[in-house]
């Protein structure tokens, strides 16, 4: 998703102390929710999505249990009488296996790299505060608004010239370098509540600009480190964009390549693609049962105040 | 970077310069911001993607005025631009709402409706062509109740757009539920219980109360609408790749497959370039337009 302009004028407004004081969330329980009206249009609202989401949900965790013939002859949405793991099978036989270990290596490395790059960019950005430095946080609010497929062909370009096409170092680079702008304005708002009296005391104390990183803003930041990693994580999972445009051979291909191409050549394999599809978000939605709270929070981050 | 130490014991602060921004700021400006430059600079030149690009002036320019599609595609996206905001605005305000609200079911339910999130473009394109395959799919059984006997939607100049449009927003709907429920925790429930003491009904509430409140939030996420719907252009390659025909051909569509299937890499920067335009144009307007830039809190009106 490169949708990021919205955040970016949020995020030049002045955040912390007007907000929080009116921020009055109701205390947990029933007694300080039961004055919120309950809403008829939104509660039919939200019977209408619970189908609309969950009905595809169980199209395809049935149909990626079906045979084949099942799938030609039953109804959609009718249970088969036999269920079959063969289709998982069937799509690690084709090389599913090598699309998870490419996937896996390009998000953990896109992770690693924008945290590694974003965290002292913002502890820059916060306790610094030179010209240079609030330049680069323009640049980066800027950055917000720069839809991904508009620079593909200059990427494209300078992939090459690289002689990095065809590798997963392509879409490593291009792939982190756009979760940069989100994962800054993210981890700028959580240092900002990092008091500044404890930034002053302890340069009082001597400490400098390293031991500070370390002993205050790295063990502060986790809850933003936390997001940033989810979010740029995530992207990374189910990029799209730069696989299709800066890879080519099987042998690099990610998962959502890999989908797209399991299509194209076994048009009419639905039971194995939907297979591929679960295989695909388990990883995922592992997170997600784990931390739900956690991984909503992670994705709209940069967007909230 | 040097470790210095307080001069005589005094409160030199020392803070972190540039240096620590540097790389993230190097990195960005490499893949992010320069390419920008380029772009603009290769919609003047010839280039198929192999060899070196070629000045050629103007060239690329000029034949926009007669790529037909270009033009096509342009009213195309404007009209996805406007399904989409009319499908997910309703939708994602009302989810946020109920999401935000007080109901028991609300958490198991609520855990099921953000699980699209979770999926790839890639997936959520590729499982919505199968249950809209006209022979086997969902759509077969299920079109005549619709009006579709046929069950043919994707395949069809009539509609293919609204199924596009209704798989994207099936995609991006939890995401503005999001934001909405956010928000909508954050109205004060003391407002409310003014609104009960005065005998307003659920309905007045929501039109006086939660609308006005959520202002900003809608406009945000009409922002990101309205921006997103530029940019996609995977979801479409996969369902339709643009067609039948041209029918669903959006301008980064038009632009890829000129760039990266006819190989006329100085055109498609040409359409490139057009798209950044106006992407940044369209959502200075907007902003501007709705005066959120002035606005610092969804809850002005509180204090006064």
């Amino acid at each position: 998703m490169t949708l990021y302009t919205a955040a970016r004028h949020r995020a030049a407004e002045t955040r912390p102390h007007v907000t929080t004081t009116v921020r009055v969330r109701p205390p947990k329980g029933n007694a300080g929710r039961r004055n919120r009206p309950v809403n008829v249009a939104a509660g039919i609202a939200a019977s209408f999505w619970l189908v609309i989401v969950a009905v595809p949900l169980y199209y395809i965790a049935l149909t990626s249990l079906r045979t084949s013939d099942s799938y030609l002859t039953d109804g959609a949405l009718v249970p088969p009488g036999n269920l079959t793991l063969d289709n998982y099978r069937q799509v690690l036989d084709l090389g599913f296996d090598t699309f998870i270990v490419n996937s896996t290596i390009v998000t953990v490395i896109t992770m690693v790299l924008v945290l590694a790059m974003a965290l002292p960019a913002a502890y820059a950005i916060v306790f610094g505060g030179t010209r240079a430095v609030r330049a680069t946080f323009n640049t980066f609010l800027l950055g917000l608004a720069i839809p991904a497929q508009a620079v593909i062909i200059p990427i494209y370009l300078l992939i090459t010239r690289l002689h990095l096409y065809d590798s997963l170092t392509a879409i490593i680079l291009p792939t982190a370098a756009f979760s940069l702008p989100m994962a800054i304005v993210v981890l700028t708002s959580t240092l900002r509540d990092i008091p500044r009296d404890l930034f002053d005391a302890m340069t009082v104390d001597g400490a400098g600009t390293v031991e500070l990183f370390r002993r205050l803003v790295l063990p502060l930041s986790r809850p933003g480190l936390v997001s940033v990693g989810i979010f740029s994580g995530l992207n990374a999972w189910n990029g799209f964009i730069f696989p299709l445009v800066l890879t080519q051979s099987e042998a690099r291909r990610v998962i959502p390549l890999g989908l797209w191409n399991f299509q194209s050549r076994f048009g009419t394999d639905v039971p194995g693609l939907l297979a591929a599809v679960v295989l695909s978000t388990v990883p995922v939605l592992a997170l997600y049962l784990f931390g739900r709270r956690q991984l909503l929070r992670s994705l709209s981050a940069g967007y909230r105040r | 970077m040097t470790l210095q130490t307080p001069v005589f014991g005094g409160a030199r602060r020392e803070r972190p310069g540039f240096v620590w921004a540097a790389p993230a700021a190097i990195f960005f400006t490499i893949f992010g911001i320069v390419p920008i430059v380029v772009v603009l600079y290769l919609s003047f030149t010839k280039w198929n993607g192999l060899g070196a690009p070629e000045w050629t002036g103007i060239t690329n320019w000029r034949a926009l005025a007669d790529d037909g599609d270009a033009l096509h595609s342009i009213r195309i996206t404007g009209q996805l631009t406007i399904l989409c905001w009319l499908i997910q605005t309703p939708l994602s305000l009302l989810l946020g709402v109920w999401a935000a609200g007080p109901q028991r079911n609300r958490a198991v339910l609520s855990t099921l409706f953000f699980l699209p999130l979770l999926l790839s473009t890639a997936a959520i394109a590729l499982t919505w062509l199968s249950l809209l395959d006209p022979n086997f799919g969902l759509a077969a059984s299920l079109g005549s109740y619709v009006g579709v006997p046929d069950g043919n939607f994707l395949g069809s100049d009539d509609r293919a757009l609204y199924a596009v449009a209704a798989v994207i927003s099936w995609q991006f709907v939890p995401f503005h539920t999001l934001l909405y429920q956010a928000a909508a925790r954050q109205i004060p429930v003391s407002m409310y219980e003014v609104a009960e003491m005065d005998g307003a009904r659920t309905m007045r509430q929501f039109i006086s109360i939660t609308l006005p409140q959520l202002r900003n939030t809608i406009i945000a996420s009409s922002v990101l609408v309205v921006v997103g719907s530029l940019t996609y252009f995977e979801s479409i390659l996969l369902l339709t790749n643009g067609g039948p025909g041209t029918a669903t051909r959006v301008l980064p569509l038009h632009m890829y497959v000129k760039g990266f299937v006819g190989f006329d890499m100085g055109y498609a920067s040409v359409l490139a370039v057009l798209l950044v335009a106006v992407g940044t144009t369209l959502s200075v307007l907007i902003v501007r337009s709705t005066g959120y830039h002035r606005m610092n809190s969804d809850r002005e009106g509180m204090s006064g």
